[in-house]
């Protein structure tokens, strides 16, 4: 009879475990769909004032005219975060292939801690230092070149990204490396070739797919990052004919104005639109990365 | 033969190079905001909550942001733990199929990456839909959005770290996988799990965009839900953004406790990580 009644507890206990599991994901999904519909819902009434392409490829950005161009926003995000990528990623990869295959273990360690504190920093402090320290050398830069810059420019933004996405990637492409078989290794270097020779033929050959995927998820990451570019980066809409001009990229847009939305018509949507965009680029990046990864995943299971 | 060496030598010194840049950036930044930082920095700073003219560089504090970043942190982190251990629990591979796992990863991949600021805009949306205005309630819901994501997917990978014969050596004992679950699995992953809610906080309290508009700003230290409460990112940044130097140096006071907390949460972490592992099993 005890037993019997202690089974069934047990037994109703393991149900309500697999129950509640069950329901906490769908509730997860059901999360994500709900966040993805309530942007799309927003974002939905822009379409009837104006096209899509209008709202894509037009430059003009005139809320009281209900005039809503996202072009100078997108490619002022596209040029901060290449700019970024051009800096962050040589750095990224040789510091990781240092630390990957030539450092100690003891050394491999003190760094990954600076690393790690280094990711932890929060944004608007890269975005302060930014203010102090980057911003007045691009504009001494800009003096050296002749060209006469405020210092909040695009270039500022490309260097505050690089610095906040580079611990990001680094620790990604440090894992990746550290996943390729020893063996292979010793296979090259036992054909007489040297260290240097077995990471650039070998290592880095066997390893490509993850860094690559390391780089878009530093690339999604720097994507959507607001408060630190938003302080360097100068604000001004109009298209930056050089590194040394002022951009104003689509998160910062979102930032700076939607606290004023409500009393523009139609202002709510075109920056929900924005959000959307950033979304939806930022979810493609983490698609590619995630499907590269589980696959490195899989074959090292194997 | 020479050729070959001096190409290892060259790459062998960008790579020293690039690594110092590397320890250089978090040198220069914790020595510019401690510098800046410590010079405004005093008791009255951290005890006081701003005075009438602060923002003009008049005496008072910014306990409002300390007190309120502290109260949206709690928050969040607690509601996103009730959330995120039982997702990645449900995540192990004995509980569910395996496309459906795989799926549920995707998503909070996807969500992972979705920038802050359009969890501020969609959350500000909701609030709006609800008619609430910017308070403490809807800066915790929109940080445990953000959060959720991370500390899952952090908690899985710990998870999944555990071995698979462990557990079927306790199935075999004649364990229900609930049993298997908390008293092999948990106790096997603490460390990782404990390392996923500190990833979670840091991402939490530090970020900015996402209660820009959800959490307000106030000069008071919030007494219900419903009121505005104050942050020490958003302390920071509006501060930095007026043009009086004595409360610019104010946003370096702030930025430097904000530094502080999530230092000491990391290594907080570091110690409780290196003090549970020498129970697991590899």
């Amino acid at each position: 009879m005890f037993k019997g009644d202690l089974l069934k507890k047990r037994q109703i206990k393991e149900f309500l475990a697999l129950f509640s599991g069950r329901f906490v994901l769908i509730f997860i999904n059901t999360l994500a769909f709900l966040i993805f519909c309530g942007l799309l819902l927003k974002a939905k009434p822009i379409l009837h004032a104006i096209s899509i392409s209008d709202l894509l490829f037009s430059s003009s950005w005139h809320p009281m005219k209900s005039e809503f161009g996202l072009f100078v926003f997108i490619i002022s995000t596209l040029e901060v975060t290449m700019l970024a990528m051009v800096i962050a990623i040589p750095v990224c990869l040789l510091a990781a292939i240092y630390l990957s295959e030539y450092a100690g273990r003891c050394f491999r360690e003190f760094a990954r801690l600076i690393i790690d504190i280094l990711a932890g920093i929060p944004s608007v402090v890269y975005g302060l230092c930014g203010v102090l320290v980057i911003v007045p050398f691009v504009r001494a830069i800009g003096d050296f070149a002749g060209i006469s810059t405020t210092g909040y420019s695009l270039l500022s933004g490309g260097l505050v990204l690089a610095v906040m996405v580079i611990p990001f990637i680094i620790s990604i492409s440090v894992e990746v490396l550290r996943m390729v078989p020893q063996p292979i290794r010793e296979c090259a270097l036992a054909l007489g070739a040297t260290k240097w020779e077995t990471i650039k033929y070998v290592v880095l050959k066997k390893a490509r797919r993850g860094l690559l995927a390391a780089v878009v998820l530093g690339v999604a990451r720097a994507f959507g990052e607001t408060m630190a570019v938003l302080m360097v980066v100068g604000n001004v809409a109009q298209l930056p004919s050089s590194i040394f001009d002022p951009a104003y990229p689509l998160p910062a847009l979102i930032a700076n104005n939607y606290g004023e939305v409500m009393s523009i018509p139609l202002y709510d949507a075109a920056l929900m639109s924005a959000a959307l965009i950033l979304m939806f680029i930022v979810a493609i990046f983490s698609l590619t990365a995630h499907y590269t990864l589980s696959r490195i995943g899989e074959t090292i299971e194997r | 033969m020479k050729s070959r060496k001096l190409e290892e030598n060259i790459f062998k010194f960008l790579m020293a190079v690039s690594l110092f840049l590397v320890f250089l950036a978090l040198a220069g930044i914790v020595l510019v905001v401690a510098m800046k930082g410590l010079s405004s920095l005093n008791l009255s700073m951290i005890t006081q909550t701003p005075k009438g003219g602060y923002y003009l560089g008049k005496e008072g504090g910014i306990a409002n942001a300390i007190i309120g970043s502290l109260y949206l942190i709690a928050g969040a982190t607690i509601l996103s733990l009730i959330v995120s251990l039982p997702v990645a629990l449900a995540l192990q591979k004995d509980y569910l199929s395996r496309r459906f796992a795989d799926f549920t990863r995707l998503v909070l991949d996807i969500l992972w990456g979705t920038p802050s600021i359009v969890y501020g805009a969609f959350g500000f949306v909701i609030m709006v839909y609800f008619g609430l205005r910017a308070s403490l309630l809807g800066g915790i819901i929109v940080l445990t959005l953000l959060m959720i994501p991370i500390m899952s997917r952090a908690m899985d990978e710990a998870i999944r770290l555990v071995p698979f014969e462990l557990k079927e050596m306790s199935y075999a004992l004649g364990t229900t996988k609930i049993e298997t679950t908390l008293a092999v699995v948990l106790r096997q992953a603490f460390p990782g799990l404990c390392t996923a809610v500190i990833l979670a906080f840091g991402r939490g309290i530090g970020d900015a965009a996402s209660i820009l508009f959800t959490a307000g700003y106030t000069d008071e230290i919030p007494r219900s839900l419903l009121d505005p409460v104050a942050s020490l990112p958003l302390a920071v940044f509006f501060q930095a953004g007026t043009p009086v130097p004595e409360v610019q140096a104010r946003a370096f006071a702030a930025a430097l406790i904000l530094l502080f907390i999530v230092m000491i949460i990391n290594i907080i972490a570091r110690i409780l990580g290196w003090r549970f592992s020498k129970n697991i099993v590899r």
